[in-house]
């Protein structure tokens, strides 16, 4: 009997060496540099000396976490970043769907491919291009916007130095770029939705918005939730490159978000202080993971579909 | 189950709206899309000083290549080309047969602690030590200032192991496998003799997520580079595009003619500058988008 399962136990091994095998350089890559920085967060904990290195800098506890907490940094840092991202989250979840709902229902399908193909190129974009354009459309004397506003009779717009207009512009241009490549799944999903219901709802004479209510977004409405947690999860986190790019002086009071403040405080300033970004970016990291759990959970809850 | 609508010609009133506001729709969709692309390219066409006073929209004025001219005779910008194209065909080959090596063992399933491998996985998507310690590993492992702090940060996107590990699950069936085991094929030959060859559409799709990756960040080369002649193209893009001033100190006299003259230069240099740094993906898109649907669909089913 014990002999047996100790065969049995190699025979697994035996069968599938070559597959560990082939696991260990990817598996040795994902600890050292996922987890290794994950176990060097604990310099958000010390004071963090460069010469003396991680485990033999001094360890001051939550410093750093009551240093940022009570910074007057904080309020500005978190709103910014609160307004930025859900206002983003929410208004770029509508687009998408409403795109691919009027691509489903396009009867040309050469109109709907052209249109599609369209749409997703701004996706390959890149961020200096894409910020770089924003500058261009929006320029104060050169720009088409303001000259067609002046054309119009109205008065030209400053809206890159203007606070308020930061965070739409933000948005809005992320609108423009990844509609198109967002709306992808959802016309995925949408025609793999069962014929049949169509067919039984056009002879009951049923109107196409009935069924897109009806039909559609209820085909819809898991993959929605499964995105929706996802992007949750980013609720503090903007990330870096658009953001830090599109500010500048003037708009700096709208701009500056956790993200970019992490890279100032921590890298590009000449004083390298390490300890407080770290802090500061692991309270980012477990909201997010907070957020995400919390999302799932609800979802749960209500017997939606949900991640895990 | 489905309500019966009792008034069928008020309904085909409201379908017939619903069709022309269909079209509608997706045409505004297109021409918002598609309008600031053209009027980038026109622009690059025109003379500075059409577009300086806005004069410019859909169709080019005074057509020049002067632009042109100035970016080819921009040197800084042949070198970020160069260093791109290296660090986007060496960074991708690396980034597939890493996440390849990864996702081909997690797509069988009898493989044992599978699901524990899983589990250290996702939780790398959910949790990250953040920028400093990450910064900080790249230090300590002195990798700042090579290539290697622009290939190593992201070699592996767990998204794209899953993603890939699912597309491997779901079109190999596991019979054909184990043929191929009783003919005596060790699971490296299987990889590489059958796994890839029926699998080009989501190598595709992997080179496409990873390679647009590589030729569009500017976040690692800002962090990790500081020789010059090591920039990718994005930063040189970044300096060029984004900063207000460029070569304005090395300006002989003041001259107020010259100066406008040179800011118009600078406009329509830039906009040259946007067509020519996208023109490989411009080049690669009609042939990659297709597989970026199918992509974005293998991504969609839940493993």
């Amino acid at each position: 009997m014990k002999k047996k399962q100790k065969n049995a136990s190699k025979a697994w091994i035996r069968r599938d060496w070559d597959l560990y095998l082939m696991l260990i350089l990817p598996m040795v890559y994902i600890i050292v540099f996922k987890y290794v920085p994950m176990y060097g967060v604990q310099i958000a904990f010390r004071d963090y000396n460069v010469f003396k290195g991680m485990s033999k800098s001094p360890f001051v506890g939550f410093k750093y976490f009551k240093q940022f907490f009570g910074s007057t940094e904080l309020p500005k840092l978190v709103g910014n970043t609160l307004k930025i991202s859900i206002y983003g989250l929410f208004a770029g979840m509508i687009f998408p769907i409403i795109l691919a709902l009027v691509l489903n229902y396009l009867g040309l399908l050469r109109y709907k491919k052209i249109v599609q193909t369209v749409t997703y190129a701004p996706y390959f974009i890149s961020t200096t291009v894409m910020v770089s354009m924003i500058l261009q459309f929006l320029a104060w004397d050169s720009g088409p916007v303001n000259q067609i506003l002046q054309k119009l009779g109205s008065s030209q717009i400053d809206f890159l130095g203007d606070p308020k207009k930061f965070v739409h512009l933000y948005v809005w241009s992320g609108i423009w770029q990844y509609t198109g490549y967002n709306a992808i799944i959802y016309i995925a999903t949408l025609s793999s939705v069962d014929p049949t219901y169509h067919e039984a709802a056009v002879v009951d004479g049923a109107t196409k918005f009935w069924r897109i209510w009806h039909i559609d977004l209820p085909c819809i409405k898991s993959t929605i939730i499964i995105l929706m947690i996802m992007s949750l999860g980013g609720t503090l986190s903007t990330g870096f490159e658009k953001i830090y790019l599109m500010q500048n002086n003037m708009n700096l009071r709208a701009s500056e978000v956790i993200d970019t403040y992490v890279y100032k405080i921590g890298i590009a300033s000449p004083i390298a202080n390490y300890s407080y970004p770290t802090a500061i970016g692991l309270f980012q990291s477990l909201v997010g993971m907070f957020m995400i759990i919390l999302a799932n959970t609800f979802a749960k809850r209500i017997g939606e579909e949900s991640l895990w | 189950m489905v309500r019966k609508n009792p008034n069928h010609i008020k309904s085909l009133g409201i379908d017939r709206f619903f069709d022309v506001l269909v079209y509608v729709l997706a045409t505004v969709a297109f021409l918002i899309i598609l309008l600031p692309l053209i009027n980038v390219v026109v622009c690059s066409f025109s003379g500075g000083r059409a577009v300086q006073t806005g004069k410019v929209l859909l169709w080019p004025k005074d057509t020049t290549l002067d632009a042109y001219k100035m970016v080819f005779e921009y040197r800084d910008i042949w070198i970020g080309y160069r260093n791109t194209i290296y660090y986007t065909v060496v960074g991708t080959l690396l980034n597939i047969v890493f996440t390849t090596l990864m996702a081909y063992p997690l797509s069988r399933r009898q493989l044992r602690g599978r699901a524990f491998i899983m589990r250290i996985l996702v939780f790398t998507m959910m949790f990250s030590g953040g920028l400093i310690p990450n910064y900080l590993l790249v230090k300590n492992l002195h990798l700042i200032n090579t290539s290697w702090a622009l290939w190593l940060p992201g070699l592996i996107s767990v998204y794209n192991v899953i993603v890939m590990r699912t597309y491997f699950q779901t079109t190999i069936p596991d019979e054909l496998l184990e043929a191929a085991q009783i003919d005596g094929c060790s699971n490296w030959a299987f990889l590489l003799r059958v796994v890839l060859p029926v699998s080009k559409a989501i190598l595709a799709v992997m080179v496409l997520l990873y390679a647009v990756g590589h030729w569009n960040t500017y976040f690692n080369a800002m962090l990790y580079l500081s020789d010059k002649k090591k920039y990718p193209l994005q930063i040189f893009l970044r300096d060029i595009l984004i900063s207000t001033d460029i070569d304005m100190s090395s300006m002989t006299g003041s001259n107020v003619q010259e100066m406008l003259r040179r800011k118009e230069m600078q406009i329509i240099m830039k906009y040259a500058l946007i067509v020519v740094s996208s023109v490989p993906i411009l080049i690669a898109y009609p042939f990659v988008q297709k597989y970026l649907v199918k992509g974005v669909m293998i991504g969609s089913v839940k493993g």
